[in-house]
């Protein structure tokens, strides 16, 4: 292969299945059907302003540019490929919102990621990959990191002080003066009630439906706790 | 290699905010929207200080009686972040509520993953102010991701009647209204906004201290009107916050190239491709500062920001990487300069990069701090106590 050839991603990067060009018409509408996209995308003069402040640019064969253009030229079969090759190298930081023509290529990144979620793409199954205990802390406690994530094992890049935490952990968290820190399996003690006014959100707002598409398994547990949940307190989803 | 920061510095004095692209007040279809019953517009009450925006508009800032927003990461994994927000409040005597009934923003594993969509992010965001207004007290959010995301999630409510309709129907079944904060408060602006009275407060001297501010993306970047600007601080070009409490408190505040670049945190690469985290972190940011600034100290206002610009270091510095400074939040800043106990009130011990040369620059002696904790923490393991209450910290 010729060197140069490095420097572009193959054709299977990402090892995803090619579709028939109605089904990439048919995501693409789906990203232009999102409430927001009409506030995201105002054509792209293709100045590259974007991908200046974009620190994934700087790390990974990535561009926001790329993706604003792709979109504004409605390039269905471009959009597809990104979908399944660039769009969970964004770092979500919007560093991209300068764009001198109003754009927010993250935004636009962030709608493509949810229509890859929902239609089950392959890089999104790849992108949820050893992110699922995440996922189930969120949805089912409220708080989306915990104390007692902190094993050393999972943060071997943080230092001694991981383990440090991690040993003393009880104790230092009885050692925290506001009474709400007390807890170690959550960011902070989340009354009943709150935690199932969130069950009945995730229910009503589709969102534990679109975990189905990428994790069933997931998908099967966090119902069954939010049904029991709910069921005992009489509400009905 | 990166331009000296001076030449960098001189092209930024050149520019100037064309006046076509300034957005409207979005107050008037606030209170248009509460005029025809759409929702409630939760008011900020005396007593407040105002404060500039980025583009002009004077933003009110609640000093009192505030509703703690507070931050899964903060709260899980760098609590003296949190806690020294109380500690200050309590400090200077102004009440708060610290709620149970709140729930994170969950913008994070949003951004990480987006496994959400709009309907569910503003009935999480609405709860949560629903949540606020019931108890009379007003939210002042910790996080500067929760606060960027509400402020996307205000503009969108504001935009769109359908998405209004579907929070509406989603609260009435919790028995809640749409209930829209007056203005969306991050912990950083009140710091602010108390900036002076907490340097009248200050028992520590920062003369000679230099600090360098990572000013958080999702703070000024995402929604940027509604961000702090202060044309006496970097002549109105940054934003304002952590920064004017620096130079409040007497510490020198030393600028750098890379200062728009966000930290590196990429909210799903932080959990699960911290290769790219750590190499953004280490190499755009802290080497930068080192290299250009020399910091005794890094000051950030956000949950991400801190983690990463902290935890990075460590993998870098066995590759002998220009590392090595602390970083936290200018809440645990400010705490300090008012005398807090470096680990029972800013809880260090929970962060990686060495603090204690920093602690030695103040006139702290952290080891008997840290003898005084341990011995906090075996009257815990004999059950002595069974918490260090807020009474202890400041024994
Ligand atoms: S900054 Fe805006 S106009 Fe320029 S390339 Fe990026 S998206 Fe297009
Ligand atoms: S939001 Fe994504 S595309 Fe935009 S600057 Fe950040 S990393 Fe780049």
């Amino acid at each position: 292969m010729a060197e140069t050839s490095a420097l572009y991603k193959s054709d299977d990067v990402a090892g995803y299945p090619e579709v028939a060009h109605d089904v990439k018409a048919r995501l693409f509408d789906e990203v232009k059907a999102d409430l927001r996209f009409p506030d995201y995308l105002y054509g792209c003069y293709e100045c590259g302003i974007c991908v200046a402040a974009c620190p994934s640019a700087r790390f990974y064969d990535f561009s926001p540019r790329r993706i604003a253009q792709a979109i504004a030229r409605e390039d269905v079969a471009l959009v597809y490929q990104q979908m399944e090759e660039d769009i969970w190298e964004c770092s979500q930081c919007f560093s991209c919102v300068r764009c001198p023509r109003g754009n927010n290529p993250g935004g636009l990144i962030t709608i493509m990621r949810e229509v890859a979620i929902n239609n089950g793409l392959a890089s999104a199954r790849e992108a949820l990959e050893g992110y699922s205990r995440i996922i189930y802390k969120i949805m089912s406690t409220g708080t989306q990191v915990s104390p007692d994530m902190l094993q050393p094992d999972a943060f071997p890049d943080w230092g001694p002080e991981v383990k440090d935490v991690s040993d003393n952990l009880a104790l230092w968290r009885r050692a925290l003066p506001p009474e709400t820190l007390h807890t170690t399996s959550t960011g902070w003690d989340v009354a009943e009630r709150t935690l199932i006014e969130l069950y009945v959100i995730w229910l009503e707002s589709g969102v534990l439906e679109m975990i189905r598409e990428v994790d069933e398994g997931l998908h099967a547990i966090l119902e069954e706790i939010m049904q029991d949940r709910l069921e005992e307190e009489g509400i009905e989803p | 290699m990166t331009a000296p920061v001076d030449v960098v510095l001189r092209k930024k004095e050149r520019f100037e905010r064309g006046t076509e692209r300034l957005p409207g007040d979005f107050h008037e279809e606030l209170f248009r929207l509460e005029e025809e019953g759409e929702w409630i517009v939760d008011r900020v009450r005396e007593p407040y200080v105002e404060v500039p925006t980025k583009y002009g508009r004077t933003k009110k800032i609640p000093k009192a009686h505030l509703w703690h927003h507070k931050s899964c990461g903060q709260c899980g994994h760098i609590p003296g972040y949190s806690t020294s927000i109380f500690w200050v409040m309590r400090k200077l005597g102004y009440d708060y509520h610290d709620p149970r009934d709140q729930t994170s923003c969950t913008a994070w594993n949003y951004y990480a993953s987006a496994t959400s969509n709009s309907t569910a992010q503003a009935a999480v965001a609405l709860r949560n102010f629903a949540a606020a207004r019931e108890t009379g007290y007003f939210p002042l959010i910790h996080c500067g991701t929760s606060y960027g995301h509400y402020k996307e999630v205000r503009e969108e409510l504001l935009l769109h009647p359908e998405l209004r309709q579907q929070v509406r129907d989603i609260l009435a079944k919790l028995g809640k209204p749409l209930v829209m904060p007056e203005e969306i408060v991050h912990y950083s602006e009140w710091f602010y906004a108390m900036r002076q009275e907490i340097a009248a407060h200050q028992v520590r001297n920062f003369d000679g201290i230099a600090v360098t501010v990572h000013p958080a993306c999702h703070y000024y970047k995402l929604v940027e009107g509604d961000a702090i600007y202060d044309p006496d601080i970097y002549g109105g070009q940054r934003t304002a916050v952590v920064t004017g409490l620096a130079e409040a408190l007497g510490a020198e505040v030393r600028s750098y190239s890379t200062w728009f670049d966000c930290c590196g945190f990429g909210f799903r690469h932080i959990l699960v491709q911290r290769d790219f985290t750590r190499s953004f972190a280490t190499q755009r940011k802290i080497e930068v500062m080192k290299e250009e600034a020399d910091p005794d100290v890094v000051l950030t206002h956000d949950t991400g920001c801190v983690t990463t610009l902290d935890k990075s270091q460590f993998a870098a510095r066995a590759h002998d990487r220009n590392v090595g400074v602390p970083v936290m939040s200018e809440a645990q800043f400010a705490a300090l300069a008012m005398g807090a106990h470096p680990y029972r009130v800013c809880q260090l011990h929970w962060h990686s990069a060495d603090y204690r040369p920093f602690l030695e620059r103040m006139g702290i002696d952290w080891e008997a701090a840290w003898a005084e904790f341990e011995a906090d923490v075996k009257r815990l393991e004999r059950g002595e106590i069974e918490f260090l209450t807020w009474e202890d910290v400041d024994a």
